[in-house]
Parts: structure tokens; C-alpha cells; sequence
């Protein structure tokens, strides 16, 4: 039983990682523009997309494959740097104070937008390139074998999360950033320059949805359609965790994590059902989710 | 006047498939489209916007293809059952999902129709997974009929349904019930106070626009011939959504306005491109951003400035 739990248990870590990346870079932008951005899973399959097309290129030229890790993370940088502050001040920053229904929509119309331009760009084939994953090899526990790029996520999880909560509570920018979150009109009065705030803030959800992306890309490959999927997965992951919780995100994905391996054991075929049903169960009982509250959105 | 525009509309619609055929599809779809936006539109008159009306459309499809399955054969019959179907399931739904508000709400219908859509694509033994299920042709009045002469009767048929369910929408947003959705938007506190009960509203007008939505499957499933889980994905309830908007919140006629002008877009941008969704989203942006009264408020802003 054990023995075949706890490779159970380290895939769900290891896919609750990928998720993770997602869901907090949407938490995160939500609870500083106070915007849902429903193209954020567009970024997550457009960093993949670049990371898979710089890997094969390291990968064609016979360039070291250790390369790779850094294309991995250089990737994630470039699509953040091109597209943070594009969206951001090209449409997001328009939807300031609209109702729900406009940015919901508004972003919406820019996920249609992506979805296409990843087809014209990348073409609808899939791609895969598992350079990374085969360079790190596999490790035995207890005659398990495993997968050391799947630990490798795990840790990188780890790190984004130690590394935010870092950055918010104990850096110049944190600060500023928790400012213009508590109040952004008052952060504004005493001299906080709060649209450098949002495009940096949005950077960098871009930057965490484009890393898990790349990261995800010698796991599982990328094709069209991954977007809406990731898009839809970390949205309740947030949301379970409540939007604008970091924490909470990350409790989040561990818990659909763990649900999904309770149902692959109990009722394989409803491990896609999982998610959601989890999101269902969490939001009707607290609609504003696990670490949520009703009035503030704290980061 | 606008009942003059409004029935040689309807005229030019009708006859538009005898000029060009293959319209006859494009526009069929685009009335039970307009439907379920219709429905999506009258909980946008209360302020509650819905990520998840393709569970509707969805569910009353799946009905027609169980019952098809189960032996029912008659058109009208496959109609009325499935969208009596899709209020069920609406009531079932909307009993607790009226309770919230805002964002609340539409991440709420979101999780709800990805279960929906979740067990449909998983079941495969009940649903048949993403391969869908066949919706045979029904016989219409006992007449067993081809597959051409049917599509024609289905497609006036849903245009005669257009008419019909639009009027009594339209009543239904002009009574009493209809003007409290708006008043639930305002100010619901006050609305309390007045002695309405705002839950009962909200469930009503949730009921409604499932039946709406269903109709729109139903008659979607009957048009394409199958059903498939993606009928429930997210990305299909936020083109209705994106319907409704294009549309504009005008009224009723803005919803099936809005569907035609998306179907008839969509039509003329894959004979140019395969990416017409790039062109679908850069026109929502437009109109949200330039055009907040929808493409309707093109035509009633003139009306609006007479008054």
C-alpha cells in the first residue's frame, strides 16, 4: 500500500507544482491590480512553447545540454520582460475600477488573441523536448524509481514560495507593493509611483506563469489547448486558496494534488472531475476561499 | 416602428437560406446561440455574470441524445423534455448558487459546469467520453422525414421559436419580476425592504435562463447531429458570455443579433484565416472598449435620443 502511495503522492506533488506556478502568479496579480487575468494560462503554454523551441534549438546545434536549465528560466524571463509590460499597459491598465464582467471579459478577449497567435507562431503540433528531465536521471527509494526532475519542481515550488514571501515582507518593493494593495489612492498621495507597482507586479505573475510553463514542457510536452486547461486548473486553485492568498495557493495545490491521488486510488476515472469538485466543495462553504477574507485582500 | 424593423429581420432571415443554402446551418447555430446568450444576458440585467451557461446547453443536448437513445422519436416532444431538462438541472444549480454575488458568483457556475464538463468527458460509458453521443433525427408530427427536409423544419422552426420565446422574454424583463433584476443590481438591500424577496427573483430568473440555454443545446445538438463534453467547456460559456455583451444588455433582440453577427464573422474569417478567434477577441475588446452598449446600442442609441 505505501509503496504504491508514495509514487502516487510524488506525482501529485510534482503536478500540484506545475499548477502552483500558475495559480500564484494569478493570485498574485489579482491582488494587486484587483483584475482576474483569464489569458494567465495563455502565458503558462507560451513560456512552454519558447522554452521547448530554445531547448530543441540547444539541442539541434549539439550545444551542452546543461544549457537547457537555463533556457528553461531564460525563456520564462523573456516572455515576462515582452509581455508584462505589454498587456499590462497596452490593455489591463484600461480595465482599472470597471466592473467584473468587463475585466473578466476585456481578458477574455486577449486569451482568444493568444490562443491563435500561439497557432500561427508555434503551428498546432505538439512539441516535446525532455532534455532536462533525462539529464538529472532518476533516483531508487525503497525500490521506487523516480524521476529527480519531478523533486527538482517540488524544490523550485518551494523556493517561489519562500522567495515571495521574502520579497514581500522584507524588501523596499514588497513594501510598496503591500502599500498599493491596502490602498491605492493613499499609496498613491504619499508619492508611490503605483503604475511602475502594477507593471512590475504583473511581470512578474507573467514570469511565474512562464516558468511553470517551461518547466512543465519536459514532463509532459505542450500543444494547443493547454492554455484553456491550465488556465481553468489554476483558477480554482487560487480560488481555493483564496485570490490574492500566496499561502493559500500553495495549500491550494496541494490539496487538489492530494485529491487527485485519492481519486485516481478510489475512482480513476474521475481524477479530472477532482479539481473542480474540490473547488466546488471549498468555494460553497467559503466562497472567498480557504485563507481569503471577505473586506481585505491581503498579499 | 422597431416591430416593422424586427419583422423584416426576421423576413430577410427566413428567406436568406433559400438564396444561399449553406447559410441555413450557420444561421440555425446562430439562433441557438442566441438563445443560451439570451439566457446568459437576463442574469447580466441583476449584475450576475455566468461562466458557466454551456453546462445548460450542454445538459439539455446530452437530454436529447438519452432520450433519443431511450426511444422518444418525436421532435417536439425531444424539445419540450430536454428543456424542461435544462430548468431542472437550472433549479437544482441556481438554489444555492443565488446566494452569491460578484465574482463570487461566477467563479461558482465556473466550478460548477467543470464538474459538469468533467463527468461528461470521464464517463465514457454513460456519455461515451470526449467521443460524445449521436443525436439521430428525430421524426417531426410522425413524419419521419431526410436529413435535408429536416434541417430546413428545424432551422424555421428555431426561427419561429425565436419570435415566440423573444416576445415572452421580453414580457417576462418588463414585468414586475423582470424590473426587480434590475433593482437587484441597484440596490438589493432596498429591494429586501420593499418586502421582495430577492432569493425567489434571482432563482426565477436563474430557472429561466437555464431553460434559455437549454432550448439553444437542444436545438444545437439536433443541428449538429452529435454532442460532445466540449459543448460544457469554460471557453464555450465565455463566448456566450461574449455574446451577450456584443449584443449589448439592450434587450432581447441584441442577444440573437449579437450570435448572428458572431456566427456570420466567424463564417467569413475561416474563408480568409484559420485563427478567427484572433479576430473574434480583437473585436470584443473593441466593443467593450469603444462600444459598452454592444453592437445592439449602435442601432438603439438613435431611439434613446428621440425620446
Amino acid at each position: 500500500m505505501l509503496n504504491a502511495v508514495i509514487p502516487l503522492l510524488l506525482d501529485s506533488l510534482a503536478s500540484a507544482a506545475l499548477i502552483f506556478f500558475a495559480a500564484v502568479g494569478l493570485t498574485l496579480v489579482f491582488s494587486v491590480l484587483r483584475v482576474l487575468n483569464v489569458a494567465h494560462g495563455s502565458l503558462y503554454s507560451i513560456g512552454g512553447y519558447v522554452a521547448a523551441s530554445i531547448c530543441l534549438f540547444i539541442a539541434s546545434r549539439q550545444f551542452n545540454p546543461y544549457w537547457s536549465f537555463l533556457a528553461l528560466l531564460f525563456s520564462a524571463v523573456c516572455v515576462a520582460a515582452i509581455f508584462g509590460p505589454l498587456i499590462e499597459r497596452g490593455l489591463i491598465r484600461w480595465t482599472y475600477g470597471k466592473s467584473e464582467a468587463v475585466q473578466i471579459l476585456i481578458t477574455f478577449g486577449l486569451f482568444l488573441i493568444l490562443e491563435d497567435l500561439q497557432r500561427v507562431v508555434f503551428g498546432v503540433q505538439s512539441f516535446y523536448e525532455d532534455a532536462p528531465m533525462r539529464l538529472l536521471g532518476t533516483t531508487s527509494i525503497g525500490g521506487v524509481v523516480y524521476l529527480n526532475y519531478q523533486i527538482l519542481l517540488i524544490a523550485m515550488a518551494l523556493l517561489v514560495v519562500i522567495g515571495l514571501r521574502l520579497l514581500i515582507s522584507h524588501t523596499r518593493l514588497g513594501r510598496l507593493i503591500t502599500a498599493v494593495v491596502a490602498d491605492r489612492e493613499m499609496a498613491q498621495s504619499i508619492g508611490i509611483d503605483t503604475n511602475r507597482i502594477f507593471i512590475l507586479a504583473f511581470s512578474l505573475g507573467v514570469f511565474l506563469a512562464a516558468l511553470g510553463g517551461a518547466l512543465a514542457t519536459p514532463t509532459s510536452g505542450i500543444a494547443p489547448g493547454l492554455g484553456a486547461d491550465t488556465m481553468v486548473l489554476a483558477f480554482a486553485v487560487a480560488a481555493i486558496g483564496g485570490l490574492g492568498q500566496i499561502e493559500g495557493a500553495a495549500l491550494a495545490s496541494l490539496i487538489v494534488g492530494l485529491a487527485r491521488v485519492l481519486a485516481i486510488y478510489l475512482a480513476p476515472s474521475l481524477d479530472a472531475v477532482a479539481p473542480y469538485a474540490a473547488m466546488l466543495v471549498v468555494l460553497l462553504i467559503r466562497p472567498y476561499g480557504l485563507f481569503g477574507s471577505v473586506t481585505a485582500r491581503r498579499i | 416602428m422597431p416591430t416593422i424593423i424586427a419583422a423584416a429581420a426576421v423576413l430577410v432571415l427566413a428567406l436568406l437560406p433559400v438564396a444561399a443554402p449553406w447559410l441555413q446551418f450557420v444561421l440555425t447555430l446562430a439562433i441557438a446561440k442566441g438563445f443560451a446568450a439570451l439566457g446568459v444576458a437576463v442574469l447580466l440585467r441583476a449584475g450576475l455574470i455566468s461562466i458557466g451557461h454551456a453546462m445548460f446547453f450542454a445538459a439539455s443536448a446530452y437530454a436529447v441524445a438519452f432520450l433519443a437513445r431511450a426511444g422518444v422519436n418525436d421532435l417536439g416532444l425531444l424539445l419540450i423534455l430536454s428543456v424542461l431538462g435544462g430548468g431542472l438541472v437550472g433549479a437544482a444549480a441556481g438554489s444555492f448558487l443565488v446566494r452569491y454575488r460578484a465574482i463570487f458568483f461566477a467563479m461558482l457556475n465556473l466550478a460548477v459546469s467543470m464538474v459538469f464538463y468533467a463527468l461528461c468527458a470521464k464517463l465514457y460509458g454513460v456519455t461515451g467520453g470526449t467521443d460524445g453521443m449521436p443525436v439521430p433525427v428525430p421524426a417531426v408530427f410522425g413524419i419521419v422525414l431526410g436529413e435535408p427536409a429536416f434541417k430546413s423544419v428545424l432551422f424555421y422552426l428555431s426561427l419561429g421559436l425565436m419570435v415566440l420565446v423573444g416576445l415572452a422574454v421580453q414580457r417576462y424583463l418588463n414585468s414586475p419580476l423582470g424590473h426587480a433584476l434590475s433593482a437587484v443590481h441597484t440596490n438589493e438591500i432596498r429591494l429586501e425592504y420593499l418586502g421582495i424577496p430577492v432569493w425567489a427573483v434571482l432563482l426565477i430568473a436563474y430557472v429561466v435562463s437555464a431553460a434559455l440555454a437549454g432550448l439553444g443545446g437542444a436545438i444545437a445538438g439536433l443541428a449538429i447531429g452529435r454532442v460532445v463534453p466540449d459543448f460544457a467547456f469554460w471557453t464555450a460559456s465565455g463566448h456566450l458570455v461574449l455574446i451577450a455583451v456584443l449584443g449589448g444588455i439592450g434587450g432581447v433582440p441584441g442577444a440573437f443579433i449579437g450570435a448572428l453577427f458572431l456566427e456570420l464573422l466567424h463564417s467569413a474569417a475561416v474563408t480568409v484565416t484559420d485563427s478567427w478567434n484572433l479576430i473574434v477577441g480583437m473585436t470584443l475588446i473593441i466593443v467593450i472598449m469603444f462600444m459598452p452598449q454592444g453592437v445592439y446600442g449602435l442601432f438603439a442609441r438613435k431611439e434613446a435620443t428621440s425620446l
